[in-house]
C-alpha cells in the first residue's frame, strides 16, 4: 500500500526526521493561504500522485509568487498527471502539497527496503541523488553505498560511516545523517514498511540534511496490525477493478488485451496468461480466484471481467485439487446464467471428477466450449476470441 | 529415497484445530503421513482426529520424537509457531500458511541461520514423497511414485508439472513447494542440491516466476554443480512490471525480476527452458531418456 508524499512526510516528523515545512490544499485559494502562512518567497507545488516522476510531468513546480502558487496550483488540480510510472492514463490529482523552498547545496538518495535476496534489510545510499536509482545502478554503479542490517542487531556504527563517506558528508552532516538513518529503521519497522525511499535527500546550503521527498510502501501482509495506516489509503490512485476484486477477496491486474483469464492459483494464472500470448492471443488480465472457486467467487470474477469493455473471449483454468472440478463446473454454470455471459467461455478442468464436471458442462446447454488440456484451451480461447 | 521426508518422518501439526489445519491434518494422514500429534496452546490434553493435542512444541516432541512440523498457524502468529518448532528441537518446519508479514519472516530468517532447523515456506503448498509422506495441501492422488524431483514457487503450477510426469510415467521422487513470498525458507538451490544427492532422483523439474534473483542464481548452480537433467519454466512473461501478481514475491520491481532475465540466465547455462507449461513433462522424459 503506497502512502502519498504528504502522509510520509507526516510520518517522518513524528519520527524525528527533518523535512520541510508544508501544508496539503485543494483549491488555488487554500494554496495562496498556506504559502502566506509558510512565508518565504519559494515554494514548491507538488501534485500528490502515487507515481514517481513528478517532476518531469509537471507534477512539481517552483512559485515565486503568489499569482504562481495560484496559477500552479489551479493546473494541478482536478487534472490526471501521467508519469513514466503511472500508465498512460495516469493518475489524478486531487490533492496539492505546497512546501516551504528549499535552498539546496547538494542533492542525494537514500532508501531503505526489504532486501530478498539476502532476507534482510538493506539501506542503500548515492550522491547521485533525484535521478532514477535504477538509471545509477546501471550506469555508474560504484556511486552506490549499500548495508545490510541483521536484524537481531539494528544498524550498526560503522555501517553509518560507511554509508556518510559514500554520500562524502562532513563531521555535521554525518551526525545528522546517523540520527536520520536510526529513526528511519524504527519508523520502517514500527509501521512494517517495505519501501521507504528519499530521493533526493538534501544538504542545505546551511549544512542541514533535510527529506525533501518522500515514499513510503507499507507491507499488504502486515496491513492488519496497522489500522491507523490503512486508514490513510487513498484508493482514487487505484485501478478501479483491481481494487473491487480486492475487496471481493480476489487478486486481479489489468491488462491491455482482449481475452479474459480466470484461474485458481496465481502460478498457474501467470503460466496461462503467457500461454495464450506464446499461442498468439493478448491476455486481458491477470486473475486468481484463488483454492476454492465457489459459486459466488466465479460470479464476482465473471462480473469484473465483464466490466472491462476489450474482452472478446474467457478463458476458464481450473486445476481442481482439493476442490472437485463437478463442483467447479456447477460454480461456472450458475454463475454464467446469473451474469448472462455474452462472450464465448472456453473452460478447461482437470483434477478430481474431470468427468463428471465436463458432463455438467455439456449438458447445461450453456455456450461453454471445453478443453482437454492447456494448449488445447489457450487455442480455443484464441480462435474464439476472434470471431 | 526421496529428500527430506518419507514413510517414517514422524509430524506434529501447529494449528491443527483450525478450519484449515483440521482438514487437511486429515487429508494427510488418509494420504498414510505419520501426523503424530498437533499443538494449540491452551489445548493440551485434548484430542483431535484421534491425535494428542499439546500446549507446546516442546512437550509435543517430548512426548512424540517427532522432527517434523506442519504449520497451519494463522499469519499473525505464525511467525512465533516456526521459532517455536525450531527451539524445540524439530529438523523440518513445513509453513503453510499465507500472508505473514515480511518482517517477521526477516526476524525469523536471522533467527534460524544459528539453528539446525530447515524451514519449507511459508505460503507454499508443502511437500510430498509419493505413496510414503504428503505434508501440506497438495491433491495426493496426482502424484505417482518415481524419478522426478519438483522444485516450486507455486502451487498450482506444481500441480500440473507433476500431473505431466505422472501421465507420462516417469513420476516423481519428492516435490518441494518452495512458497510464494519474498522471504522464504529453502530456495532452489537448497532443493537442487538435495536431489543432485538423492540415487532415486533421475531428473527435476524447475517452476519459477516473476520477482527477485533467485532463478538466476539457480541457473549459475545448476551450471556448475547440478549433472542431473534440469527442465525449468518461469511463470510471468505477461506480467507488467511494478504489480504483485497474487503472490507477495512476484513482482517485478527495481529493474530485478522478469521472466526474461531469468529465460535468459537459465538458457546461458545450459538449461533445458520450456516456453509452454504444457511441455514441461515431455522435455523431461526426452531428456530422462537421453
Amino acid at each position: 500500500m503506497n502512502l502519498h508524499e504528504y502522509q510520509s512526510k507526516q510520518l517522518f516528523r513524528e519520527y524525528g526526521i527533518a523535512v520541510p515545512e508544508g501544508i496539503l490544499v485543494d483549491t488555488p485559494e487554500a494554496a495562496v493561504r498556506a504559502a502566506e502562512k509558510l512565508g518565504g518567497d519559494l515554494w514548491a507545488i507538488k501534485a500528490q500522485v502515487h507515481a514517481g516522476g513528478r517532476g518531469k510531468a509537471g507534477g512539481v513546480k517552483f512559485a515565486r509568487s503568489m499569482d504562481e502558487v495560484h496559477r500552479y496550483t489551479a493546473e494541478m488540480l482536478g487534472t490526471r498527471l501521467v508519469t513514466h510510472q503511472s500508465g498512460a492514463e495516469g493518475l489524478p490529482v486531487n490533492l496539492v502539497y505546497v512546501e516551504f523552498g528549499s535552498s539546496i547545496d547538494r542533492e542525494l538518495y537514500l532508501s531503505m527496503l526489504v532486501d530478498r535476496e539476502v532476507s534482510q534489510i538493506s539501506f542503500i545510499a548515492s550522491e547521485a541523488g533525484g535521478m532514477d536509482i535504477e538509471q545509477v545502478a546501471d550506469d555508474t554503479p560504484e556511486k552506490i553505498v549499500t548495508a545490510s542490517v541483521v536484524a537481531a542487531c539494528g544498524i550498526q556504527s560503522y555501517q553509518v560511516r560507511e554509508l556518510a563517506d559514500g554520500l562524502n558528508l562532513d563531521k555535521s552532516q554525518s551526525r545528522q545523517f546517523a540520527e536520520l538513518l536510526s529513526n528511519i529503521y524504527r519508523l520502517f519497522q514500527e509501521c512494517d514498511a517495505s519501501l521507504v525511499e528519499v530521493n533526493p535527500l538534501i544538504v542545505t546550503k546551511g549544512g542541514d540534511v533535510v527529506a525533501l521527498d518522500a515514499k513510503i510502501t507499507i507491507e499488504e501482509n502486515a496491513l492488519f496490525r496497522q489500522e491507523r495506516l490503512v486508514k490513510m489509503r487513498d484508493v482514487s490512485q487505484e485501478n478501479a477493478a483491481e481494487w473491487e476484486a480486492e475487496e471481493n477477496g480476489l487478486n486481479y491486474v489489468s491488462l491491455d488485451g482482449n481475452i479474459a483469464c480466470m484461474v485458481n492459483g496465481a502460478g498457474l494464472a501467470m503460466a496461462t496468461m503467457d500461454l495464450i500470448k506464446l499461442h498468439g492471443g493478448q491476455p486481458a488480465n491477470f486473475l486468481d480466484v484463488g483454492g476454492g472457486a465457489t459459486v459466488d467467487r466465479v460470479a464476482t470474477a465473471f462480473k469484473i471481467i465483464m466490466a472491462n469493455e476489450n474482452v472478446t473471449a474467457i478463458l476458464i483454468n481450473i486445476f481442481g485439487g482439493i476442490v472437485r472440478c463437478d463442483l467447479i463446473a456447477e460454480g461456472i454454470i450458475t454463475a454464467v446464467r446469473e451474469i448472462g455471459v455474452t462472450c464465448p467461455v472456453v473452460v478447461r478442468l482437470e483434477g478430481t471428477n474431470v468427468e463428471k464436471g465436463k458432463v455438467l458442462l455439456a449438458e447445461s446447454k450453456l455456450d461453454i466450449i471445453t478443453a482437454d488440456d492447456l494448449t488445447d484451451a489457450a487455442l480455443k480461447v484464441i480462435t474464439a476470441s476472434e470471431c | 529415497m526421496s529428500i527430506l521426508i518419507n514413510k517414517e518422518s514422524r509430524i506434529i501439526c501447529q494449528g491443527i484445530t483450525g478450519n484449515q489445519g483440521s482438514f487437511h491434518t486429515q487429508k494427510c494422514l488418509e494420504y498414510g503421513s505419520q501426523v503424530v500429534a498437533g499443538v494449540n496452546p491452551g489445548r493440551g490434553g485434548e484430542k483431535h482426529l484421534g491425535l494428542p493435542i499439546f500446549n507446546t512444541m516442546r512437550e509435543a516432541v517430548n512426548q512424540t520424537g517427532a522432527r517434523v512440523s506442519m504449520i497451519y498457524v494463522p499469519a499473525p502468529f505464525a511467525a512465533d509457531a516456526i521459532l517455536e518448532a525450531a527451539d524445540s528441537g524439530i529438523e523440518l518446519v513445513v509453513c503453510i500458511t499465507e500472508g505473514i508479514p515480511v518482517l517477521d519472516m526477516v526476524k525469523v530468517k536471522s533467527a534460524l541461520r544459528s539453528v539446525d532447523c530447515r524451514l519449507i515456506g511459508p505460503n507454499c503448498p508443502g511437500i510430498i514423497t509419493p505413496k510414503e509422506c504428503k505434508i501440506g495441501i497438495m491433491p495426493g492422488f496426482i502424484h505417482m511414485k518415481g524419478d522426478i524431483g519438483v522444485v516450486s514457487r507455486s502451487g498450482t503450477l506444481t500441480y500440473e508439472a507433476v500431473y505431466q510426469t505422472t501421465q507420462n510415467g516417469l513420476g516423481q521422487s519428492t516435490c518441494v513447494g518452495i512458497g510464494g513470498d519474498p522471504v522464504r525458507g529453502m530456495g532452489f538451490i537448497d532443493c537442487l542440491a538435495l536431489f543432485q544427492n538423492d540415487p532415486q532422483t533421475k531428473g527435476v523439474v524447475m517452476v519459477g516466476e516473476i520477482g527477485g534473483t533467485e532463478e538466476e542464481e539457480a541457473a549459475a548452480y545448476i551450471q556448475s554443480e547440478i549433472s542431473k537433467p534440469v527442465v525449468a519454466y518461469i511463470a510471468g512473461v505477461t506480467a507488467p512490471a511494478g504489480k504483485r501478481m497474487g503472490h507477495a514475491g512476484a513482482i517485478i520491481a527495481g529493474g530485478k525480476g522478469s521472466a526474461e532475465d531469468k529465460f535468459k540466465a537459465l538458457d546461458a547455462a545450459g538449461v533445458a527452458t520450456v516456453r509452454s507449461p504444457a511441455e514441461l513433462g515431455q522435455m523431461m522424459l526426452q531428456l530422462v531418456k537421453d
